[in-house]
């Protein structure tokens, strides 16, 4: 051993050094949600039932957790309607233009919530600009019809769809032709061959999909936020948020158990989606052949014109409506080409101190997420490819939760973990710190996951041949791993930087004066009153957040199979 | 270059012995080829000896120094054994001729004395011309050589070879063969080759290492492995003919004899109790009126000759003949020059590979 040591110190002793990175990544991503189930038991206060007791006992927690379920529910609904119809045509059918459709589709779900909501807010309502330019708009005075559990429940439909959409075509993917072709020469008709065939086929990725949909629409918060709070509708998430900004951290104990209600709703939704998932995969496994196809015939341009006019309505549609309000001068100005201006957009962006800090807090907060990410994750997810043990693959399974559980969940957990740091007197509450640390708890599997796919995908003999030539760990890792996995690490950066540049559900829980993020400040503004600087600011989110999904699919090629979400 | 040698080398996976009790010794410069079926554990006594796996027991030693036994393990990198790997395993993102500078710049060798090493190499497999292609430009043959020339370029004192003509075309396979013998002529570098292919083995080999069930059955010379077959694998694996019971007759004073398929012939040996022979098909030269009669069940033209198979005596005999025969047609054999030997569990051994193949 010793005669080992002395000759390759270097290499060996990285060898068995690097699996310390795994105890600050442990840490970071877990900790908080442990934090948290501590002190839902009453950790501090001498384990006592009290909090659970008094909250859950509450009238308002009740209505709160009915509204969430209502509105998860009915969201899932639509999804299921909207993404279910996508799947089936995209996946099956020989209708063209399908890479432009699918982007389109995927838009809504990277486009944060409340810029959704303020949108749709643009297109209905007695002051849209929209329908006032085309005389459409309904009389002043009259109800924004969209303040209502309807227009919450629509919305986020909408907004997740695409995670039905991409479930379900991934598993009709597996669904081999020859099953349908046997059906059809034993004299089944299309109609019969999809309705006995392909529907019960696809039924266990048709409710993973629906699940990991609900329990993404029970943690939404900009959508209840921007809808529900002006007609006094609470949702979990909701009520959450106006309990701790209302009355401050003293009610930390009372919302770190509301928070844990809507954990276990979630985790139950994900669970639920896992295990169907799980046992439908398994029957087809095994089965090659070519994917399925029907021709659609004469039917097809129909078709392809009611996806299109469809796509145009979600997404075109309340884009135009924002663009149209970021563009007059006044709330209450009808636009014209005389009235037209983009002073608010120069407000927004160049004057305001507000929201130019938002734009460098947010953009400071995605960079450094996803550089940091990035620097742990091509280790990390390499140790797990090249070293596997017991502890990695219990990270591997509970790194998903900071993700999957509801965005204020985290938060609360974050708040709790890190407002006095451990052994410390220090704290992190009212830094811009503290979001960070959420983010990179939060995206951490954004991260891993292209991560783990390109390094499962590379031939170890490429580092097994760089050591034959006698290349140590560090300098396998910096030659070979990284210039390799640099493309996966890249998407996964870009996606990191996507999700959290528009982030607002962690940061509306964790900001405070001058650590105002984009989504914050776009809250605020339209709580406020100011429409049209809110519009104008969220377009320009928009089109950033546009421009770097097509940077993305631009470079689509050079990314292994997996890396992007909305490519298979 | 070094001499390389394995002692008692056992590799265990999940309880299942892929290398058992392996003891081998090569000689420096010496080219070696690790020939067996696959699933014979000829690879994994090569990741051992490079130092992708850890022995379960006994030790690999290379120059005199231990590389890997109970209490030591020397690094991949610090072995310096260069490995050509089946799938080539070239660098995607770097060019051919910083595939091949690689191993120098990792051994911080200055820039001018690395790049004439680089042409060097790249000279001597006949790639200059490709220097600043990216592998992907390249064909597999010119791949193989892009493997070999990084292998060569840091001077290894081993150099290990799997299966490397594995995934090329026939016509690129001759070629290359002659590549690797003019190479290993050139740097008389301590060569393993692992393949399952005799015809490769048996031209490019010093000695051939044959490997059954992760052991070694006969470590010879080519020619050796052909004429004095150790056991009826050996017998069977490698080289064209048959393998059949032979029984000692009276010790005669020079040579032994044998009955075997009912006559009695006499037989190089090395043994007084031989209990099979191998019959190559040069063994059997065809007559009219011998007594032993074989009935020809198949005849295929080999280009310049006939390859016959006959029944005989309830045994299937390969010969071959100048002119075409008909199916069914009897001609007498005569045997000369037979091997015998001593496998009392030829039989058992050769139900057990007929069953696996």
């Amino acid at each position: 051993m010793i005669a080992t040591r002395l000759r390759k110190g270097g290499s060996r002793s990285l060898d068995r050094l690097f699996p310390l990175i795994l105890l600050p990544v442990a840490l970071i991503a877990l900790g908080p949600v442990l934090r948290l189930l501590l002190e839902g038991v009453g950790l501090g206060d001498g384990l006592t039932s009290e909090h659970l007791t008094t909250v859950l006992t509450r009238e308002g927690t009740r209505t709160a957790l009915l509204h969430s379920l209502v509105t998860a529910g009915g969201g899932t609904l639509i999804s299921i309607l909207i993404g279910a119809s996508f799947a089936f045509l995209v996946a099956l059918t020989d209708i063209r233009g399908k890479g432009a459709l699918v982007f389109c589709l995927m838009v809504p779900m990277m486009i944060p919530p409340q810029i959704t909501a303020l949108a749709w807010m643009q297109v209905t309502g007695p002051s849209s600009v929209l329908l006032k330019m085309l005389g459409l708009a309904p009389p002043l005075g009259s109800p924004q019809p969209l303040h209502s559990p309807q227009g919450i429940v629509l919305l986020l439909g909408i907004q997740h769809a695409s995670l039905v959409f991409l479930t379900l075509r991934a598993g009709l993917r597996m669904i081999p032709a020859d099953l349908v072709e046997a059906a059809r020469m034993c004299g089944g008709g299309t109609l019969r061959v999809w309705a006995q065939v392909v529907l019960p086929l696809s039924m266990p990725a048709l409710i993973a999909g629906a699940a990991m949909a609900f329990v993404t629409a029970l943690g939404n918060f900009g959508i209840p936020a921007m809808l529900g709070i002006p007609a006094r509708y609470s949702t979990l998430p909701t009520l959450i948020y106006q309990r701790l900004v209302g009355l401050g951290p003293s009610v930390l104990p009372e919302v770190a158990v509301l928070s844990l209600l809507i954990g276990l709703v979630a985790i139950a939704g994900v669970l639920a989606g896992r295990v169907v998932l799980s046992r439908g995969g398994f029957g087809l496994v095994g089965l090659s052949g070519t994917p399925l196809a029907f021709s659609l015939g004469r039917a097809r341009l129909p078709v392809e014109i009611a996806l299109w006019a469809f796509i145009a309505m979600i997404l075109v549609l309340p884009l135009l409506a924002l663009l149209a309000t970021s563009l007059i001068p006044a709330y209450g100005v009808p636009l014209s080409f005389e009235t037209a201006t983009f002073k608010a957009w120069h407000e927004a962006l160049l004057v305001q101190p507000v929201t130019r800090r938002a734009y460098a807090n947010s953009l400071f907060l995605a960079v450094a997420a996803a550089l940091i990410l990035m620097a742990i994750c091509l280790p990390l997810a390499w140790l797990m490819e090249r070293r596997p043990s017991r502890i990695t693959r219990l990270l591997d399974g509970l790194i998903d939760l900071p993700y999957a559980l509801p965005g204020v969940v985290l938060s609360i957990a974050c708040i709790l973990t890190f407002t006095r740091l451990p052994f410390t007197d220090l704290t992190l509450y009212g830094t811009i710190w503290i979001i960070l640390m959420a983010y990179l708890a939060r995206f951490f599997v954004v991260m891993l996951r292209p991560i783990q796919s390109s390094l499962a995908q590379l031939d170890p003999a490429m580092e097994e041949a760089a050591a034959s030539v006698g290349a140590r760990l560090g300098r396998r890792l910096r030659a070979i791993v990284l210039p390799l996995a640099a493309p996966s690490a890249a998407a996964g950066a870009i996606l990191v930087f996507l999700t959290a540049v528009n982030e607002l559900t962690v940061s509306a829980l964790l900001w405070s004066s001058g650590t105002e993020t984009l989504g914050v400040v776009i809250f605020n503004l339209e709580d406020s009153g100011e429409t049209v600087m809110a519009s104008a600011l969220a377009m320009s989110i928009t089109c950033l957040i546009i421009a770097l999904m097509a940077a993305v699919q631009l470079g689509a090629r050079h990314f292994p199979k997996g890396t992007i979400p909305w490519q298979s | 270059m070094a001499e390389l040698s394995f002692s008692g080398l056992t590799k265990r996976f999940d309880g299942h012995a892929a290398l058992d009790r392996v003891s081998a010794d090569i000689g420096s410069g010496e080219f070696v080829a690790l020939l067996g079926p696959s699933g014979c554990g000829k690879t994994t006594l090569l990741r051992l000896t490079a130092g992708f796996e850890t022995p379960s027991e006994g030790s690999v030693t290379l120059g005199g120094e231990v590389m890997t036994d109970a209490t030591r393990f020397i690094a991949p990198e610090a072995r310096e054994i260069g490995i050509v790997f089946q799938s080539y395993a070239l660098w995607p993102h770097k060019s051919v001729a910083r595939n091949v500078s690689f191993p120098l710049e990792v051994r911080r060798v200055p820039q001018p004395e690395r790049d004439a090493r680089v042409a060097e190499a790249l000279a001597l497999t006949g790639l200059s011309a490709f220097a600043h292609r990216m592998p992907a430009q390249l064909s597999g043959g010119q791949r193989q050589r892009v493997a070999l020339a990084r292998c060569l370029v840091f001077e290894p004192r081993a150099m290990l070879l799997d299966e490397p003509l594995a995934n090329l075309d026939l016509a690129l396979r001759a070629s290359m063969q002659e590549v690797f013998r003019m190479f290993h002529q050139r740097t008389r570098a301590t060569m393993l080759y692992v393949t399952h292919d005799q015809g490769e083995a048996l031209a490019l080999a010093d000695r051939v290492a044959v490997m059954e069930r992760g052991r070694i059955r006969q470590f010879a010379a080519p020619e050796v492995l052909y004429r004095e077959p150790a056991d009826c694998f050996v017998a069977g694996f490698v080289g064209d003919g048959a393998v059949v019971s032979a029984r000692a007759c009276e010790p005669a004073p020079d040579a032994l004899r044998i009955e075997v398929l009912g006559c009695r012939v006499p037989t190089r040996t090395n043994t007084r109790r031989p209990t099979h022979a191998s019959i190559r098909p040069e063994n059997i030269r065809l007559s009219h009126d011998a007594p032993l009669r074989g009935r020809i069940t198949g005849c295929t033209y080999l280009g310049g000759r006939f390859r016959l198979t006959l029944e005989a005596a309830g045994e299937t005999l390969t010969a071959f003949a100048t002119q075409r025969a008909r199916l069914g047609e009897t001609v007498g054999l005569t045997l000369h020059d037979l091997w015998s030997f001593h496998d009392p569990e030829g039989e058992v051994l050769m139900a057990r590979a007929m069953a696996e193949a």
